[in-house]
């Protein structure tokens, strides 16, 4: 939270640059001596994690840019050979593949985080909504990325999913058009998406900035949800308390990462993308990378038209919808009470949702035939439902738990038997 | 896959949905081979691996190339025939661990099946010559419109990725050269086409007219054999390549399991690199968890009230 600055220059230098750009005061106020809640449990640990992942895919991406070649007659091979003959490139690449992945599974978690914990509501909804930006601008460069080694894979969802475009009446076909530099997905299109997967992780590199400063403003939000009522008693600085406990929690990420990069390189991956794209053979199946499905069975979900919104369309507008209601969801959720810890009713909806995403997840990769349509039309209902009857609903009627007076007092009563607090988290550090 | 496979199945089965699962592919699923190279700690098997490039060369080659290879690989760290010191009676300024001075790779090479194209010479004209050690293995065919005429209008697959290009790759290459069988009688093959049980198709198409109805469905009560047909006939038999090492049997199962040894190494060259650095980070992370646990527990405990 904005908090006086604390930062002493110690040495001539330090205070030579301090009275011209007051850089390190910056980072010393944000990241040493911030003022942080001291009842933050794990799920905080993912910001720090999705900074890691941010920065491991930029390094990896610049290398592997210097080996790769972004010409449909050249892109598979050169990513064999980076492969094969660059030294230490399986590593890059796989580090890159599954970082691809580790990330959307960071960021899926921090968004459940965020939502469990009401961490969207006032004073926190720019960084909120800063944070679905970063969200959207990942999913961009994750399918541009995924298009890059021009595989059977890369080649048909980037059909697929460049023809949903073309849905959007009047101008859909141009759209399409600009995306495919020509009249279909070809060596044009592969050179836009290369320069396009270039740039945006640099952008995201700006938003995280920016999500970063709205964070500092308010603070931390916390388990409890209560704000910090005396930065004393409520809080620790950053430096050391959460260093330490970030770290440790990187630590134990990287060892889920590098168990998917060392012994399960293409677990996540799908055989496929080993041939090379061929326009002449649509693969058996056209699915996407596993954190695209949840969105792709929502997308496929609407399987009827809708008056003049073909279903086509119709799956369009659903799959844009489900991203952009979350910039709207801190004026759909009007219940002043955050955190879900004291709001039993809000926690049982929340977990059904928990299990429609999943289910949705894994109805993305099956066929839609059968069952799986209408169990998918279920699941989309509900995601929708979810944030605009649920959520709105029970902001009216639920009656909360009594909310602890502050964070010192919720962390002392953790430590009594008839403690007023919902016990279901782990106990945070104490 | 074997972990998304399972968590999916997992949650499929949560929600009721495993028959949807179970309608998926009608092929025979793949034999579970036991392989050298499989597990954490899993590393090819060298023999394995020059008997397969042997069973390769005689016979896959006819028909399929290794395009991502080079000669040198065979003879790189990890490859077949890598060579750490030189034999005996070579000179000391031979250094046979560089595969491109490796005298094994150097003779595959002079004396393989194949010329490779090169020039233009100096009066303009493209030659083919004896490959060298640091050129890609040639394959068997010029060009695509070629390898259709030679094989029934069917492409030939590069191999030098097909086991990472199928699911269970090294499984499936495995049962589909061992598993080709009689077409079952309800069945009408085609010439030129032959039956395996493992390769993923639709044999309702190949099902004799009277079984099925006017419309083209399936006659109640016949069952529509599992697998396909494919292009390539049963290219192994018992005995077709002969191994210097008389201990080693010459049997189809023998020399698929080879082959597949050394396409698998074909597909991922680095395999054991990755493992063994895998190792080494997992035990440097984990010992660093432990650490940063201590130094986070010492660190809050000063703050208990
Ligand atoms: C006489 C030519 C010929 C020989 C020899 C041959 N193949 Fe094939 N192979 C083919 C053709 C043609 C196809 C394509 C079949 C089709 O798609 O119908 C094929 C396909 C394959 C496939 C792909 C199956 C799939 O799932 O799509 C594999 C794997 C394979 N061959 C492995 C081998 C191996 C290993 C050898 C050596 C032991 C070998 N082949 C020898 C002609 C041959
Ligand atoms: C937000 C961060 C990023 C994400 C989520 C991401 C994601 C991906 C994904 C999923 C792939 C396909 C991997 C595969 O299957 O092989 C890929 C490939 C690639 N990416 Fe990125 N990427 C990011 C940042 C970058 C950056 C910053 C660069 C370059 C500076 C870069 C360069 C490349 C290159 C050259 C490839 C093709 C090589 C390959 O396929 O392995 N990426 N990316």
């Amino acid at each position: 939270m904005s908090h006086p600055s604390t930062y002493n220059p110690n040495s001539g230098l330090e205070k030579w640059l301090d009275a011209r750009l007051p850089i390190l005061r910056l980072a010393h106020d944000s990241f040493v001596d911030f003022p942080t809640p001291k009842n933050l449990n794990y799920w905080w640990t993912f910001g720090g994690i999705l900074t890691v992942c941010l920065v491991i895919q930029i390094i990896t991406g610049i290398v592997l840019a210097m080996h790769y070649t972004p010409h449909t007659s050249m892109a598979f091979d050169s990513v064999e050979h980076i492969m094969r003959d660059v030294n230490y490139g399986w590593l890059m690449r796989y580090v890159h593949a599954n970082g691809g992945s580790m990330f959307f599974l960071a960021v899926y978690i921090h968004m459940f985080r965020g939502l469990y914990y009401g961490s969207y509501k006032e004073p926190r909804e720019v960084l909120w909504m800063l944070g679905v930006v970063i969200f959207i601008l990942m999913m961009a460069t994750a399918f541009m990325g995924y298009v890059l080694p021009w595989g059977q894979m890369s080649y048909w969802a980037a059909t697929v999913i460049t023809n949903l475009f073309s849905a959007i009446p009047l101008i859909g076909d141009d759209i399409r058009t600009l995306f495919w530099g020509g009249f279909s997905v070809d060596n044009p299109t592969l050179n836009r998406f290369f320069s396009l997967h270039y740039l945006l992780p640099f952008a995201i590199f700006g938003v995280v900035m920016l999500h970063i400063w709205a964070l500092h403003v308010p603070g931390n939000n916390n388990p409890t949800g209560v704000e910090v009522k005396d930065v004393k008693k409520d809080t620790v600085p950053f430096h050391p308390y959460y260093t330490v406990k970030d770290g440790f929690g990187i630590a134990v990420f990287l060892v889920l990462f590098a168990a998917f990069v060392f012994f399960n390189p293409d677990g996540l991956g799908h055989p496929d993308n080993y041939i090379k794209a061929n326009p002449l053979s649509t693969p058996a199946s056209i699915v996407p990378e596993w954190y695209f499905m949840p969105f792709y069975a929502i997308l496929r979900a609407i399987t009827f038209d809708l008056g003049p919104i073909s279903s086509k369309l119709g799956g369009v507008i659903a799959m844009f919808s489900s991203l952009l209601i979350l910039f709207v969801l801190p004026w759909l959720d009007r219940s002043k009470v955050r955190s879900m810890r004291y709001r039993p009713a809000a926690r049982l909806w929340f977990v059904i949702f928990v299990v429609a995403c999943i289910a949705l997840g894994v109805l993305g990769g099956l066929p839609a035939e059968g069952r799986n349509v209408l169990y998918a039309q279920i699941a989309t209902a509900y995601y929708f439902g979810f944030f605009l009857i649920i959520l709105p609903l029970l902001g009216i009627m639920e009656t909360p738990k009594p909310l602890p007076r502050s964070i010192a007092d919720a962390v002392l009563n953790k430590h009594k038997p008839e403690a007023a607090s919902g016990g279901a988290q782990p106990a945070p550090a104490e | 896959m074997i972990a998304r496979t399972t968590i999916f199945a997992a949650l499929a089965s949560l929600a009721g949905m495993t028959a949807a699962i179970a309608s998926a592919g009608s092929a025979k699923e793949a034999e579970h081979h036991h392989w050298h190279f499989a597990g954490p700690f899993g590393t090819f098997d060298k023999d394995a691996l020059q008997r397969g490039y042997q069973v390769y060369e005689t016979v896959c080659a006819s028909c399929h190339g290794v395009e991502q290879l080079s000669f040198r690989n065979l003879g790189q760290k990890g490859g077949p025939f890598y060579l750490n010191t030189c034999p005996a009676g070579f000179a000391d300024n031979v250094d046979c661990s560089n595969p491109n001075e490796n005298p094994i790779v150097k003779a595959l090479a002079a004396q393989y099946r194949y010329q490779v194209l090169d020039g233009p010479d100096d009066s303009g004209d493209m030659v083919e010559r004896t490959p060298l050690a640091s050129d890609r293995i040639p394959g068997p065919y010029p060009n695509e419109v070629i390898a259709r005429l030679a094989n029934n209008n069917a492409l030939p697959p590069d191999l030098s990725l097909i086991t990472k290009a199928r699911h269970h790759g090294p499984d499936y290459v495995y049962s589909l050269l061992i598993g080709y069988a009689d077409a079952p009688a309800t069945v009408e093959i085609t010439p030129g086409q032959y039956y395996n049980p493992y390769f993923h198709g639709d044999m309702t198409q190949a099902l004799k007219p009277e079984f099925l109805d006017a419309e083209g469905h399936v006659v109640d009560g016949v069952v529509v054999p599992v697998g396909g047909v494919l292009a390539m006939a049963p290219p192994l038999v018992d005995g077709i390549v002969d191994y210097a090492d008389e201990a080693t049997p010459e049997t189809v199962e023998q020399y698929a399991a080879d082959v597949v040894e050394f396409l698998t190494w074909a597909s991922e060259p680095k395999m054991e690199a990755r493992k063994s650095m895998g190792v080494m980070s997992l035990i440097y992370l984990v010992i660093l968890c432990i650490i940063l646990y201590w130094s986070y527990r010492r660190v809050w405990a000063g703050l208990k009230k």
